[in-house]
């Protein structure tokens, strides 16, 4: 148990320094398939292990490595439990298919090597955060995590846009640590530990105070929020995608954006005691999701659609976190993983073979000359709008009547995701009928074909999760509930509601689905109709949020760095050096008479001294 | 009248207070020299007649170290007076004043 | 009795001698008096047994340092008369009041104990070499190597500035 678990983060390490070593010897595919492989036994390891959570309910394991900072009672230490097993499980089993479908897709990219060293880089690293028993090494695999996304965001940095994004998605991420690095001080000084078992028992026997588990839940969700890239730290998402399309699918769509869901998740037994965080958690969420989805509908680029998808369906996953509907959460986590990745590889695939156009007004008329792409899509384009059986409407529903059922103010909360959902499949839909139907409208030379098999089979496999996915968890057999019992079981878990209501509220959903998918059929049926209304254009801007950050952040930290530079550096603080200086120029003017040269003043000064330390003796009355 | 060392001391005093005043108020270095070592010796009695009246050996081991230190001071002194004298050709403080503030 | 007289015949001495030294327009008088002083001193320390003492009194002072300060008097020429006009003005009266204030607490203070310190209750302590070495051999063992140190510091030092004299230092001279 011991070597095998910790065997699930060596192998893609060691695929990481060999080809950190020698990607550029190895070549192509050989380096390509090394890192395959290395994720692929990641993977086959996983389901050995995690069988007997599957055939019964097997104890949670913890791995120690070694003593870490003894100081914090820190330990590097694996937890292999049921959540951490289903991480594992997606982390590496997606990871696996997008390694293999890169292979293709990065064929001839002179970074190719490096390429699969960083992704090699990033499974460990979040390996690393989904296995760790303790804050400090969650905290190392976010960070982790946050390196490996940069270093691929930025991957073509010879071009401007993607260093930038880069940089972007660093800077941002850094603003959400900034919350997780003083909730964890928070948590170290209540508990005296880190320790998942010790902070969790410790908060269950009430050791937290409602106020202070308020404090670290809202600074939890600050970080979670950067890496999850939630309302107001969103914006370096959409600009990631800047990277290499299997990045987008594996980073920034199936698992590290999910990072924060799974804290969230892990962390449960604090946010129980704060409400009104948890309650923020889902407030976030519902409007991060119903906010992208708007901007989605507005869009051009096939990636940047893809992208504040993403993160409208991250705020549905928060939302059903936020609900305390963990198991929802973690489900909705997973077959957004399918589906998602299998998009972004689809919408990779279109790239791919229109040889890297990403306007979507430059596509349309591919689904007969890229069918198998086109079939995979249609599935994952169901999947998203919530159309039964396919996954995404077992865990939406799930979230959505989880929402419902808590009452009061929660309604509303589920009126956006509904809102949400149909703007979801209407702005899905927009895509894959620019993309795939119409007339062509492809620029000279564009010759459209159907990618090597090498790609097209992650998307078949991925296809298939899209469709069977979802029925792990129906309201009809439980089963992802009852895996993920052992580890929610000190955590009130809010439910589902069930008979007629159950019924009507699936059909409420399916409906806004349907309704948003025919809307954008009726409208984009025929032709490409002129959007470039003040309206569109605000929305297709992402509502200017960037420029307004850009202005108020970036703007209003270059004003301050001029003040400091040019008024407080210059005048303040150069004026206070130089005010010393002179000050003790000056006192130096005065106190120079003193020194007269004559050696007899000088004496004079210590006989004068030596008569000053008689009296004083003799006033104190003898010596 | 038998001497008590009260009469050393006083006598010691009045060495080292006439010490005191060639010290300040002569120009010449030798005798500013010599008017240290005056001084010097004034306390080096008084030394040897407290440990006198205490019945203790080390007032006289105190004279010894101060007598080395004073043998010392003296041969540097000297040596910088010669210095001085071979650059300035002058033996009078009063004309040394380069360090004036 | 014998030890009244001897103080006062060399108590007038040493004081002569002192005076004498510090008046005298010509250092080699200076000198002289100074020499006075000193085995005037010796004379005090044989009447207060500190027999060592006195003789390295002699040997050292009276005979090492002040043949030293003849030697330099030599060198630099003794017909150089000082003139006594005083030039800073306000030295010779701050020096006086200093002076006698100085006296003034002195005396005071030996009005109220010329020694402090508990009295050593065992026989007459006798300086005599044997004496001496005991205590200096043993107790004060490390000061004495220090002051070893001191003085080889102290040759060499003297012996650096006494050797390394420019050729050309009239012209050179920074002071002039």
């Amino acid at each position: 148990m011991d070597l095998s678990l910790s065997l699930i983060i060596f192998l893609p390490m060691g695929g990481m320094l060999l080809l950190f070593g020698f990607g550029k010897r190895i070549g192509e595919p050989g380096a390509g398939i090394v890192a395959t492989l290395a994720v692929v036994g990641s993977f086959l390891i996983a389901v050995v292990l995690a069988f007997d959570f599957i055939n019964g309910d097997g104890p949670a394991e913890t791995v120690r490595w070694f003593e870490w900072l003894p100081a914090f009672g820190v330990e590097a230490e694996l937890r292999w439990d049921q959540l951490s097993a289903l991480m594992t499980l997606v982390v590496t089993g997606v990871g696996s298919l997008i390694h293999l479908y890169s292979i293709g897709y990065m064929r001839g990219d002179p970074g190719f090597g490096r390429f699969f060293s960083y992704l090699n880089l990033f499974i460990t690293s979040m390996l690393i955060l989904v296995l760790a028993n303790n804050f400090a090494l969650l905290f190392v695999g976010w960070e982790l995590v946050g390196l490996s996304s940069y270093l691929l965001i930025s991957f073509w940095f010879e071009r401007p846009i993607a260093a930038a994004a880069g940089k972007k998605a660093f800077i941002v991420n850094r603003v959400g640590d900034v919350g997780f690095i003083l909730a964890l001080m928070l948590i170290f000084s209540v508990f005296g530990s880190l320790g998942f078992d010790t902070v969790f028992e410790g908060a269950h026997r009430g050791e937290l105070t409602v106020t202070m588990a308020t404090a670290i839940a809202l600074l939890l969700l600050v970080g979670a929020a950067g890496k999850s890239a939630q309302l107001p730290l969103y914006v370096w998402l959409p600009d990631a995608m800047e990277g290499p399309t299997p990045v987008s699918a594996l980073i920034h769509a199936a698992t590290m954006v999910t990072a924060g869901v799974y804290m969230v998740a892990r962390t449960g037994a604090i946010f129980e005691l704060a409400p009104i965080a948890a309650a923020t958690v889902a407030v976030v969420g519902g409007a991060t999701a119903l906010f992208a989805a708007t901007i989605a509908i507005a869009q051009r680029d096939i990636k940047r659609v893809l992208a504040y998808s993403t993160i409208s369906q991250l705020g549905y996953m928060f939302m059903g976190v936020g609900a305390a509907a963990y198991t929802a959460g973690v489900f909705h986590l997973m077959t957004h993983a399918f589906f998602k990745a299998l998009l972004f590889l689809g919408a990779g695939s279109v790239i791919h073979g229109m040889s890297g156009e990403q306007d979507m007004h430059k596509m349309g008329g591919l689904a007969r000359k890229m069918p198998v792409t086109f079939a995979t899509m249609a599935i994952a384009w169901l999947a998203i709008s919530g159309i039964p059986p396919f996954a995404g409407f077992w865990s939406k529903d799930e979230i959505l009547g989880v929402v419902f059922e808590r009452g009061g103010l929660w309604q509303v909360l589920w009126g956006v995701g509904l809102v949400t959902a149909l703007l979801t499949a209407f702005y899905m839909t927009r895509m894959m009928w620019l993309t795939f139907f119409g007339e062509p409208r492809w620029d000279d030379g564009v010759e459209p074909h159907e990618s090597p098999r090498l790609m097209t089979v992650p998307l078949v496999v991925l296809a298939g999760l899209s469709v069977v996915g979802g029925l792990v968890n129906t309201p009809f057999k439980a089963t992802l509930e009852h895996f993920l019992d052992p580890v929610f079981e000190a955590v009130h878990l809010a439910h589902a509601p069930d008979g007629s209501l159950a019924w009507i509220l699936a059909a409420v959903s399916v409906a806004a689905g349907i309704i948003g998918i025919g809307a954008a059929i009726l409208r984009y049926r025929s032709r490409v109709p002129v959007e470039d209304g003040l309206g569109w254009r605000l929305l297709g801007n992402g509502y200017y949020i960037d420029d307004v950050y850009a202005g108020v952040f970036a703007g209003g930290g270059k004003l301050g760095a001029d003040w400091l530079a040019f008024r407080f550096d210059v005048r303040g603080i150069d004026g206070a050096v130089e005010g010393i200086g002179s000050l003790t120029r000056k006192a130096g003017g005065w106190l120079r008479p003193l020194q007269t040269g004559f050696v007899r003043s000088y004496g004079l000064a210590i006989i004068a001294g030596a008569v000053g330390l008689l009296a004083w003796f003799l006033s104190r009355g003898g010596i | 009248m038998a001497v008590t060392p009260g009469w050393y001391m006083a006598l010691a005093a009045v060495l080292f207070i006439i010490g005191a005043g060639g010290m300040l108020l002569r120009r010449n270095a030798l005798v500013m020299f010599m008017s240290i070592e005056l001084m010097l010796n004034a306390v080096n009695l008084t030394f040897v007649a407290a440990g006198r009246e205490l019945n203790v050996l080390e007032g006289q081991v105190a004279v010894f170290f101060v007598m080395v230190v004073a043998a010392a001071e003296v041969v540097v002194g000297l040596a910088i007076i010669i210095a001085v004298f071979r650059r300035r050709q002058t033996a009078s403080v009063d004309e040394l004043t380069q360090l004036r503030g | 009795m014998v030890e009244t007289v001897v103080f006062v015949i060399f108590g007038l001495a040493a004081l002569f001698g002192a005076i004498t030294m510090v008046w005298a327009r010509n250092p080699v008088y200076s000198a002289m008096g100074l020499m006075m002083t000193m085995f005037s001193i010796a004379v005090f320390y044989v009447s207060n047994s500190a027999h060592f003492i006195a003789v390295v009194q002699v040997i050292v002072y009276a005979g090492a340092v002040m043949t030293l300060f003849l030697f330099v008097i030599m060198l630099i020429g003794v017909d150089k008369e000082e003139d006594r006009t005083e030039n800073l003005p306000i030295q010779r009266p701050l020096a006086l009041v200093l002076i006698l204030s100085f006296g003034a607490a002195v005396v005071v203070a030996g009005r109220l104990a010329w020694t402090t310190g508990i009295r050593n209750p065992l026989d007459p302590v006798n300086g005599t070499v044997e004496a001496i070495g005991d205590e200096l051999f043993k107790r004060w063992v490390l000061p004495f190597e220090i002051t070893g140190l001191l003085l080889i510091v102290a040759a060499a030092g003297a012996i650096a500035l006494a050797f390394f004299k420019d050729d050309d230092d009239a012209e050179v001279d920074p002071w002039r």
